[in-house]
């Protein structure tokens, strides 16, 4: 994108110390609001943030304790995407100018009860930048199942017990719903990889229309990890496969991380309490998985 | 300057109503029998009459979701739906009184599936009474315009901030055509000056809206929720009166009645059947017969205290509903009877529950209620519900 090389990158170095998201109640190591803080640093005061019922709603809108600087509203749980819409239509009906609409919402409210908005958002062509932040369950209601619960998961509606082996079904395939709307601009990050999410946020920012960003952002009380080690495990995520960095741009993907060899899946299985009842078996099954999900990426997508 | 009348369909009267009011969005999913109003609004965009934004939601979901969106950052919004639409958007409903967004809505009243129809009745919208909006329901086509430009004035008045849904009749308002006196536009530009609110997210002063409370505070949030809708019986009522003095049209506020102030049996009435019993009222006065009727406007808030004098003389009161809560009686009967309990009205009280799923009711039908009343107020027995026009035989 032209208009995105005039822009200064933002950087570790150059990021502003200015906070738009604090003193909220999250979880120690909670990686929505790290996802969540980092796009407003990018995006700055003059943004609109909408919210659904979820997480970072019930961590950082309770009156009278507001968390966020910037103006910022909850939404109905399906409602994130066509509020969002609202706001950005009505400022816009309204004149005010140099503005940024942006939509955070979790797996739940993205994948499953807040598709059917998104998708219209996406269709309509509305001015919003839209950051689903996974963490693979619905963890605001104490770890259940959403559709981007992958294989095998232990959640607290997919026990892991001798006849259902935790989570019986894959991951929706997101990034390409929505990409298959031929949005402007989509892309997958993590937060274990906090510069390229940086740099796909600055550059869906520049986008005059809808752009989507499904960030990976680990919850330690819902995966049994460690709270000090959440960006490692969003790390190990995509360096073994199991999630992976792309972009979709003017019809075309690409892979922007291509590993030539992953590192281990059973490694970043078993430091997950969700994780720890799985088989020999399941790890093999969920390899293969990766495997064939990799070798269409690889087939059909640009990379390097 | 001759006035401007237009021979319009209640859709078109409402399409044109909203378009006068000014709104900044327009959000709306199609759904018979509304689907002219927002057709009609596109077609105003279109053509550059009215400098609106358009969304073209995807579900009422999110119609009702953007148009919160939109109010939130101080734009004024509008949106349109019936029946199933109306229900799928109840989430929304309560989230726009509750966020205190003012929002209008025509709302085309229809029967609720199952079984499906597409016709009239008011079972989606009395159902919803305690979704925080302010209801008012129209009798005609004129009625319907000159409340759309009111209800901007009445929802987002700062004493109210309420949103509020104009009700009528599916078809028989909707698709009814009539002649419509047009407002001038300079006139309701000075009946209704633009939206201002301090409620709204803007860059100078940020917000956080739409939070959450915890046990200790969230009492107070509905109490002045109920206190905003109870500030509306003025505001309303400044508008009527108001409006009266710009456009000669006055609606007298909360009920307006006729031929009730020596009726000895009276109807209460919602909507547009009221045209009708004014006609039956004028042909049974005409053979003696003290009859009357009281149309209720606004559902929420309730006209408790006209209804008790209104009716404080009569032997023996109807209400007349297309509406049913299961198990127990019409909603409206339940609302006019706790009214009159309070000041311990215990003449018989009717209540007819009819023209469900867009059932015509006649005037044989209406001269029937007020013939029983007539018997009741005389000393016949009578059950409280009266299923009337029933077509299968029944046991009781």
């Amino acid at each position: 994108m032209s208009s995105a090389n005039t822009l200064t990158r933002i950087t570790p170095k150059n990021i502003t110390d200015q906070e738009f998201f604090y003193g909220h109640k999250a979880c120690a190591g909670c990686g929505g609001s790290l996802a969540v803080r980092l796009a407003l640093k990018v995006l700055g005061e003059r943004t609109y943030a909408a919210f659904p019922a979820g997480c970072m709603a019930a961590v950082g809108f309770i009156y009278p304790q507001m968390a966020f600087t910037n103006n910022a509203i909850i939404t109905t749980f399906p409602g994130v995407a066509s509020m969002a819409s609202g706001i950005a239509v009505g400022a816009k009906a309204l004149g005010i100018q140099n503005f940024k609409t942006v939509a955070f919402a979790g797996d739940g409210g993205t994948a499953d009860i807040g598709l059917q908005a998104l998708s219209g958002m996406i269709d309509r062509g509305d001015d919003v930048l839209y950051i689903c932040y996974d963490n693979e369950a619905y963890m605001n209601t104490g770890i259940q199942k959403s559709g981007l619960t992958p294989f095998g998961t232990q959640t607290t509606t997919t026990p892991a017990g001798k006849n259902i082996h935790g989570s019986k079904t894959q991951k929706k395939n997101l990034f390409e719903i929505i990409a298959a709307h031929d949005i402007p601009y989509a892309a997958t990050a993590s937060i274990g990889y906090p510069q390229d999410y940086i740099d796909k946020v600055q550059k869906a920012a520049q986008v005059k229309g809808p752009a989507f960003i499904h960030v990976y952002a680990s919850c330690p009380t819902g995966w049994g990890t460690p709270t000090e080690t959440s960006v490692e495990i969003a790390k190990e995520a995509v360096d073994c496969g199991l999630f992976f960095l792309a972009e979709y741009e003017n019809g075309d993907y690409r892979l922007t991380r291509n590993p030539k060899q992953f590192a281990s899946v059973a490694d970043y299985l078993k430091k997950q309490g969700r994780f720890k009842h799985l088989s020999d078996a399941d790890i093999a099954s969920i390899e293969a998985h990766r495997d064939h999900k990799w070798e269409r990426m690889r087939r059909m997508w640009n990379h390097q | 300057m001759s006035k401007k009348r237009e021979f319009i369909s209640g859709d078109e009267a409402v399409a044109i109503g909203v378009k006068l009011s000014r709104p900044h969005v327009i959000a709306a999913y199609p759904i018979t029998p509304q689907t002219i109003t927002v057709e009609r609004l596109s077609e105003m965009v279109e053509r550059g009459e009215l400098n609106a934004e358009y969304m073209h939601v995807e579900s009422e979901h999110s119609a009702i979701s953007a148009a919160m969106g939109a109010s939130a950052v101080g734009a004024r919004t509008f949106t349109a739906s019936s029946s199933q639409g109306l229900l799928y958007m109840t989430e929304g409903l309560h989230y726009a009184s509750g966020g205190r967004f003012p929002v209008v809505m025509m709302n085309a009243n229809r029967s609720v599936a199952l079984p499906w129809s597409i016709y009239g009745d008011q079972r989606d919208s009395l159902s919803l009474l305690d979704s925080g909006w302010i209801q008012v329901y129209v009798e005609d086509a004129q009625e319907a315009l000159d409340m759309m430009i009111q209800a901007f004035r009445i929802a987002e008045h700062p004493d109210v901030l309420t949103p509020m849904m104009v009700n009528l009749d599916g078809f028989i308002l909707t698709h009814t055509y009539e002649i419509v006196e047009i407002p001038e536009q300079s006139q309701v530009d000075a009946f209704l000056p633009p939206f201002q609110t301090p409620n709204k997210m803007c860059f100078n002063n940020p917000k956080n809206m739409g939070f959450s409370s915890q046990p200790n505070d969230n009492t107070e949030f509905k109490y002045q929720q109920n206190l905003a809708v109870l500030n509306a019986v003025k505001v309303l009522e400044q508008a009527d009166t108001d409006f009266a003095t710009m456009f000669g049209r006055k609606y007298n506020g909360m009920v307006d009645e006729y031929q009730s102030a020596d009726a000895e049996v009276l109807l209460v009435t919602l909507g547009s059947v009221t045209g009708t019993v004014r006609d039956v009222v004028d042909e049974m006065r005409a053979e003696g017969h003290k009859v009357g009727v009281i149309k209720i406007r606004y559902m929420r808030p309730f006209p408790e205290e006209q209804l008790q004098s209104l009716t404080a003389k009569a032997k023996a009161i109807g209400v007349l509903e297309k509406d049913i809560s299961f198990g127990y009686e019409g909603t409206v009967y339940t609302n006019v009877n706790s009214a009159l309990a309070k000041v311990g009205n215990t003449v018989p009280k009717l209540n007819f529950v009819g023209g469900l799923g867009g059932r015509d009711i006649s005037k044989a039908d209406i001269r029937n209620m007020f013939l029983k009343l007539q018997r009741v107020a005389a000393g016949e027995a009578y059950k409280t519900v009266d299923f009337f026009n029933l077509n299968v035989e029944t046991n009781e």
